[in-house]
């Protein structure tokens, strides 16, 4: 069983829906039990750095989330979800995330030139910059879908894929265990569909 | 490097979409689900769901469709139509909708983009405006064309802009339905004003109005249309390889 976390961020619609669609068995929970009961673990997320951290402390989710990925619990993070694996971030202001990834989130707008816009939103492609059992059924250059202000930054050892927008940003970072998606793979059709199918896979 | 984005739009009626479609293949061409699933297996980047339903009835039957096309869709989805009030917003999200446009209920309440960007974050807002030369002035319609704001378009779309907007639709009326291609003049106007993503719709009438459009408008982001895709005049397909031809990036 696949359990996404509710916290109180984001539209889990999506996520749930595509789940089903693949035909895994899922759960939007809170509840630290059925958290620790599942095979798999997702952290979604849209909005600001700062709330989101926050409201995981508060439930002392933060620690369990931390406690469950060093016991080997394959958890992935997506959009605002990734940004939170993160040592800290520096969105409107410093605030410490989850470590468990090596790097920071900072504004793209410190690496793109200046006529580009913010967000960065839309169908981008994959650049490949490691292998990863996560990208088992997509090919390098398949489009996804992005929307984010942010970006993982100073997290060379973990970043998997990057996209081409001004500069190549974090597209997808992963480290043991722990992975993260910058865009959406819950809108982001087929390609999308078959990297949650690979997270889902037991032997990976 | 980021595409540029085809976005079909359609309009929902008491649970079914208008305006006559003609596609081989489908068992029902007015079946939102039907049409949706269609769209995204050929190449749509996004969907817009335009709910013209006057009743309570029809909105509660627009809902559920919503819900069922979120289910089996997985690209962006906008809804737009009957937007007025933050429960508005609500609703359509809670049903699978990422994006929320609003074109009417912001004139009438300019704090609902502000409180609704808030709220969602400016990612989920976009702001629809129907624009028309009034004495060589771009003016601000409401009500679906019909209705004269007084409104300067252009401020009014920086303005809402400024309230959180994170999206524009322009739809230009003067070329809406001639299908003798897009407004440039009138997308120029905007994009040279705003920084968020500009969608163009009103004008399209084939496959060269999109190549034109990116070429001359590099700014602008997405093309919107509605019938020519319905009636399958122009194949999302044959556009975007016809786009990628002229070295205009897309997602095939």
């Amino acid at each position: 069983m696949v359990a996404i976390i509710d916290y109180g961020v984001g539209n889990l619609f999506s996520l749930k829906s595509s789940l089903d669609f693949l035909g895994v068995e899922s759960v939007v929970t809170d509840d630290k039990e059925l958290l620790a009961s599942a095979d798999r673990i997702i952290l979604p997320g849209v909005g600001a750095f700062g709330d989101a951290a926050k409201k995981l402390q508060k439930s002392g989710l933060a620690d369990f989330i931390k406690q469950q990925a060093k016991e080997g619990k394959h958890l992935l993070g997506i959009c605002l979800g990734m940004q939170l694996l993160f040592d800290k971030s520096y969105e409107y202001g410093e605030h410490e995330g989850l470590g468990l990834i090596s790097g920071e989130i900072r504004p793209i707008s410190e690496v793109i030139p200046a006529d580009l816009k913010i967000p960065h939103i839309g169908w981008n492609a994959l650049d490949f910059t490691k292998e990863n059992p996560l990208f088992k059924y997509i090919n390098n250059g398949d489009h996804v879908y992005f929307v984010h202000s942010f970006y993982g930054a100073n997290c060379e050892k973990s970043v998997i894929a990057t996209s081409e927008y001004g500069a190549p940003l974090t597209a997808a970072v992963a480290k043991d265990n722990v992975f993260g998606c910058q865009f959406h793979p819950e809108k982001s059709g087929k390609v999308g569909l078959n990297i949650l199918r690979a997270f889902c896979e037991k032997e990976n | 490097m980021i595409t540029k984005r085809i976005i079909p739009c359609l309009d929902v009626k008491n649970g079914r979409v208008v305006k006559g479609v003609n596609f081989e293949g489908l068992n029902d061409v007015s079946s939102p689900v039907e049409l949706a699933a269609y769209y995204s297996e050929n190449g749509a980047d996004e969907l817009v769901f335009y709910d013209i339903t006057a009743s309570a009835e029809g909105r509660e039957l627009f809902t559920d469709i919503l819900t069922e096309v979120a289910k089996t869709i997985f690209i962006p989805l906008t809804v737009g139509g009957g937007i007025n009030t933050l429960d508005d917003f609500d609703r359509v999200l809670k049903c699978g909708a990422d994006k929320v446009s609003v074109n009417s209920g912001a004139i009438r309440n300019p704090a609902l983009v502000s409180e609704a960007a808030k709220r969602y974050g400016d990612q989920c807002v976009v702001l629809s405006a129907d624009v028309k030369r009034v004495d060589g002035v771009f003016r601000v319609f409401a009500k679906g064309g019909r209705e004269n704001t007084g409104m300067e378009a252009i401020e009014w779309i920086k303005r809402c802009v400024g309230e959180g907007a994170g999206e524009i639709v322009v739809n230009s009326i003067d070329t809406d339905g001639v299908k003798g291609g897009f407004d440039l003049e009138m997308l120029d106007a905007v994009c040279s004003a705003v920084s968020v993503p500009v969608i163009a719709s009103g004008g399209a009438g084939k496959i060269d109005d999109f190549t034109t459009l990116f070429k001359a408008l590099p700014k602008v982001d997405a093309g919107l249309a509605a019938s020519i895709f319905h009636f399958g005049e122009v194949k999302i397909s044959d556009l975007k390889n016809e786009l990628k031809k002229n070295n205009i990036p897309v997602r095939l």
